[in-house]
């Protein structure tokens, strides 16, 4: 097929683009210059496997599809977290320089490879499917449009960077033992919304069990999707409005309660529980979930170390539900997730990315 | 070598993380063996998530009339008869039940009105016969089976407390070697990608489900997994592979923008509606419908409209012909001048639905070009070329359980690592199901060989510190080759020599050129450590690229005669003997040895499901004769009733 290795005429040469890309590995790294060739219509990987091809045959990054369908290849791109397959380099200016980090929420293991095994151990925790008892093999009936909602969840390419994102678990390692994180609640959603899966308290567990409460449906995990799947909107918000429902029922108020409490303690170790209940007055929305300190921290780049906002609980409003307050919100969509006020790129002498397990710098 | 080795002991060890590997190691855990699962990539990450199309059982949801004669015909005419019948005989008659199965795993596909399974058309599909999920049903598959896999270690956690006790996934590991006590498999070498480390596999039985070896080649939708592992695990433990020269070169590769060079267009596009044209404007199907499908496909453009909506009463589309058929027009096009300028064709679904509909129908792959190459599939059409996607050969087994042929015992193989199946092409669909399958069989029969043993093998230390070696030597070797560099010359060579339209003059090169690069592949160095580094793993992979890719050109210049993946330009046409052939390679020393060996004749009630009329475009005068012999008798009982 010698026609279709030549360019065929199409194309334009190719020009020098500047990159930084972060090389290291859990003893700490930085970020390295490149200039590489980038032609019309690659996207950032192609650039990666340029440079592993000449300049840096060790880079390591991880892919395997190269086409947005198996969610090996997330990197944060000037700071937002992205799929390397799916952002073409047509998006950034010709002298614009694009730095390429590692997911922030995940340990290094070296250069652009992270280690992902907390959502491998929170999937093992998500109960899996149970068969309805009284239906054998090939006898299975459901409509499409009852199979549509819980096929949504199931376009998860396990990208992982909702999860990334996430602002419950990014800058706090210790919330990582109780939360189980967007990709997991749209798991739980998805089994509670199966036509015939057979168990039916998907909800209480995702409450109980894998930490809903910590969410404040700040939506950051929507917007980073990459398969747009609308994870607050359409698996949080709707577990979340039935949880509470339920909760006010006084029987099973008082008991989930109880329950939920004992969990709670034993979950988040050495840390004072905070009854989701009775947070009234939380922030929940962009920049909310960064405080101020964690702002500072935020312009001076990427800051392992840093002070950290506690787990939030969505506040109920006079009735005692939630308020979907996003829909109030007073800017339009959803909001960023890194705030507002923060701007991409984020200036790169900021991005340190020291190791949580590394010996933190003083400020 | 003072290399410290982390040792585990397991029943059954499943290398591949796809479908196949995961179905099989699902059944040896049913089975009751401690399983280990081993990927080359994270767990959930394997070839299979790209799958879009379907995964082909005659379930008959959609028409009544489909049943696994049908598809069984279906099967042996996309492999031109050359497929090991036996296997698609199991084939078609067991993917429905693995359909069904994958529903109490909780698989959602999509529906008919009835609430039923849905089933979609596909090229050499004679019904509706797909169960699909939007166009990712490959993805729907693995997680599938992953979250089986998942909940059965729930299981084992609430009898033992522990998630692993039972079965373990190996992520981001690689296996280099397989090791041996005498002719019986006693375990697997291999490295964590991520820490550079070893790891010894003790096992009696082995499963191979590491996939195919599309790297060979430039243009590939396959990713760089698949450098053809399995393969050359298999040869060098004394396995044969067959059918090598058969290649899938898949019809509908975008060939332009760059960014999405190599990814496929599912063929459902031409399912629902989408049509191929040439630079001209011309719909240039209608002139490449080989003389054995004359009967199927329709003749003027209005009947092959009428067919997407009344298939009872008109004759196919020719653009849904087999997809190697697909490929050769379109290279054949593109040859005689008529091509885009990126040496494609144009696949056009704009102008045949509102944009609308197929936005609706084709979801994930609007959303991939949108995204991907900025390509409104909706307002303009697509330029496509073909693209290396799938090997049709691989391991010789024994077609119930698994087994590898050859001198070796204990190794089994499934998925598109093994051979047979398909025969000469592949159809589209035919994969998944086949990987449930097989899988399935292969883990089944590894448990029940293991347990059988009265004693296990045992792995010689020598071996070990053999492997450890050899994998080490690019790191320890100075200013050698460059890995990546060999990887191109590999690929141009075979991509050049060996690729969709075949010579004997540039067969021979290639022989000579494989030799070449198998003499620097000995001499490839990776800079850098042992942690996580891609060249160092391409520099292990590039001797397994080799060898395959010498079996390929090998059984390609043996081959004259042009049938399914295998076309070679100066012996043009079918030849009926030659179909009674396997070519076989096999190691010998590390010399590739190429052998003729007889196909299995097919049983005669399997043969008496086609025409004799069919048969005649395919069998020789003697298997004709038989056939005829055979029918007499039939007839000759009936009237006797
Ligand atoms: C783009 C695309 C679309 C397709 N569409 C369809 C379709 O619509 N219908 C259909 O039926 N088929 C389709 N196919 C074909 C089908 O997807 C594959 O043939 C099938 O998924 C192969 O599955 P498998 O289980 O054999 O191997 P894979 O899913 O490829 O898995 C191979 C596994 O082996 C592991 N492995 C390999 N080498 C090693 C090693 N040395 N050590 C450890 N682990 C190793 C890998 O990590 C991986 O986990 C498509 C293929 C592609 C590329
Ligand atoms: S909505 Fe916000 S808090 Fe909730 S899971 Fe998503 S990112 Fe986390
Ligand atoms: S939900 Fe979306 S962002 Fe999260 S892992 Fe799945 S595909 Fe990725
Ligand atoms: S490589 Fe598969 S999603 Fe990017």
């Amino acid at each position: 097929m010698a026609t279709q290795n030549a360019p065929g005429g199409t194309g334009k040469p190719g020009t020098a683009r500047h990159f930084k890309v972060w090389r290291g590995d859990e003893s700490g790294g930085e970020l390295t210059d490149y200039q590489v060739q980038v032609n019309e219509g690659e996207v950032v990987l192609d650039v990666i496997h340029r440079l592993q091809a000449t300049e840096a045959p060790d880079l390591a990054c991880r892919w395997n599809c190269k086409a947005g369908k198996c969610g090996s290849c997330s990197m944060e791109i000037n700071g937002m977290p992205r799929l390397g397959c799916m952002t073409r380099m047509s998006t950034f200016e010709e002298n614009e320089t694009v730095t390429i980090t590692p997911l922030r929420t995940f340990p290094v293991i070296r250069d652009l490879v992270t280690d992902v095994s907390y959502n491998y151990e929170k999937a093992r925790e998500t109960p899996a499917f149970a068969p309805p008892t009284d239906l054998e093999p090939g006898d299975y009936r459901m409509q499409q449009v009852d199979v549509e909602r819980s096929q949504e969840f199931r376009k998860c390419i396990e990208c992982f960077l909702c999860q990334n994102t996430c602002h419950v678990v990014r800058d706090h390692e210790e919330n990582k033992v109780a939360f189980s994180g967007p990709r997991y609640f749209i798991r739980a959603a998805e089994l509670d919304m199966h036509p015939l899966d057979a168990k039916a308290d998907r909800k209480e567990y995702a409450q109980a069990s894998q930490g809903l409460g910590y969410c404040n449906i700040t939506k950051c995990c929507t917007e980073v999707c990459p398969e747009h799947i609308k994870i607050t909107d359409n698996a949080i918000i709707p577990m979340k409005e039935r949880v509470v429902d339920r909760r006010y029922d006084p029987v099973v108020w008082l008991g989930s309660k109880i329950f939920r409490r004992g969990k709670q303690n034993e979950a988040v170790q050495g840390q004072t529980p905070r009854d989701p209940d009775e947070l009234g007055s939380v922030h929940s929305h962009a920049g909310g979930s960064h405080e101020p300190e964690a702002e500072v921290g935020a312009e001076r780049g990427v800051h392992w170390g840093r002070q950290v906002p506690h787990p939030t609980a969505p506040p109920l409003d006079s009735r005692g539900r939630l308020a979907i307050s996003e829909f109030t919100f007073d800017k339009a969509a959803a909001p960023s997730p890194f705030g507002d006020d923060v701007t991409f790129p984020l200036p790169a002498e900021g991005l340190n990315y020291s190791h949580p397990d590394q010996p933190q710098a003083k400020d | 070598m003072t290399t410290r080795i982390e040792r585990h002991h397991y029943d059954v060890v499943v290398i591949g993380a796809g479908g196949a590997g995961l179905r099989a190691a699902i059944e040896a855990r049913l089975a009751g063996k401690r399983t280990a699962i081993i990927s080359k990539s994270l767990f959930g990450k394997a070839h299979t998530v790209m799958a879009e199309g379907g995964a082909a059982a005659a379930m008959g949801n959609v028409n009544s009339r489909d049943n696994w004669q049908v598809h069984f015909r279906d099967t042996m005419r996309g492999g031109k008869f050359l497929n090991n019948f036996r296997m698609a005989e199991l084939h078609a008659k067991e993917s429905p039940q693995r359909i069904w199965e994958l529903e109490t795993y909780g698989a959602l596909f999509d529906r008919t009105k009835d609430g039923k399974i849905s089933q979609r058309n596909f090229g050499g599909h004679e019904y509706p016969r797909l169960a699909h999920v939007g166009d990712r049903t490959g993805l729907e598959l693995i997680r599938t089976l992953q979250q089986k896999i998942v909940s059965l270690q729930q299981e084992d956690k609430k009898a033992h407390g522990d998630y692993e006790a039972r079965i373990k996934v190996f992520a981001e590991t690689t296996i280099t070697e397989l090791l041996l006590d005498g002719d019986r498999v006693a375990g697997a070498f291999g490295y964590y990608r991520e820490s550079g480390e070893f790891v010894l596999f003790e096992a009696p039985a082995v499963v191979l489900a590491t996939g195919g070896v599309g790297r060979s080649y430039l243009v590939t939708s396959n990713s760089w997994e698949y450098t053809g592992d399995g393969h050359a695990l298999a040869l060098r433990a004394g396995a044969t592979l067959i059918n090598m020269e058969f290649l899938q070169f898949h019809p509908t590769g975008m060939v332009w923008p760059v960014s999405v060079k190599g990814i496929l267009v599912t063929e459902s596009v031409r399912g629902d509606g989408g049509v191929l044209k040439n630079s001209e404007g011309k719909r240039f199907m209608f002139n490449y419908v080989p003389d054995v499908f004359r009967k199927q496909y329709a003749e003027t453009e209005e009947e092959a409209d009428r067919w997407y909506t009344d298939p009872d009463n008109n004759r196919r589309p020719p653009e849904l012909l087999p997809r190697d058929e697909v490929a050769r027009a379109i290279n054949a096009e593109v040859k005689a001048g008529r091509g885009t300028p990126a040496g494609g064709v144009y696949l056009d679904i704009a102008s045949r639905l509102p944009a609308e509909e197929v936005r609706r129908r084709l979801p994930s792959m609007y959303h991939q070009f949108k995204e991907l190459a900025d390509v409104d599939i909706t307002a303009e059409p697509m330029e496509v070329g073909p693209t290396c996607h799938y090997v049709m050969g691989g391991v010789e087994v024994d077609p119930d359980s698994g087994a590898a042929a050859g001198h070796v015992q204990g190794l089994f193989a499934a998925g598109e690592v093994s051979g047979g199946m398909h025969g000469s092409n592949r159809l589209g669909g035919n994969s998944l199901s086949d990987l449930l399958v097989f899988g399935r069989r292969a883990g089944g029969h590894a448990s029940a060989y293991a347990e059988g043993l009265a004693a296990r093998p045992k792995v010689a230390a020598a071996d070990v510190e053999a492997a450890v070696d050899r994998a080490l030597a690019p790191l320890e070797r100075e200013g050698g080759e460059n890995p990546y560099t060999l990887q191109q010359d590999l690929q141009a060579v075979m991509g050049d020599l060996v690729g969709i339209i075949r010579r004997k003059g540039e067969l021979e090169e290639s022989l000579v050129k494989l030799a070449d690069l198998r003499d620097r592949v000995t001499r490839v160095a990776a800079s850098g450590g042992r942690r996580y580094n891609p060249g160092w793993h391409l520099a292990l992979d590039l001797r397994n690229m080799l060898v395959v890719s010498e079996c390929t050109a090998r059984a390609a210049l043996e081959r004259e005669e042009s049938r399914g993946g295998h076309t070679r330009e100066d012996f043009p046409t079918m030849a009926p003997q030659w179909r009674t052939v396997n070519l076989v390679c096999s190691l010998d020393g590390d010399k590739v040895r190429l052998e003729h060996k007889p196909l299995p004749r097919m049983r005669g009630e399997l043969i008496q499901l086609f025409d004799r009329a069919e048969l005649a475009k395919y069998l020789t005068e003697e298997e004709l004769a038989d056939f005829d012999a055979l029918t007499a008798e039939a007839h000759a009982e009936e009237a006797a009733n």
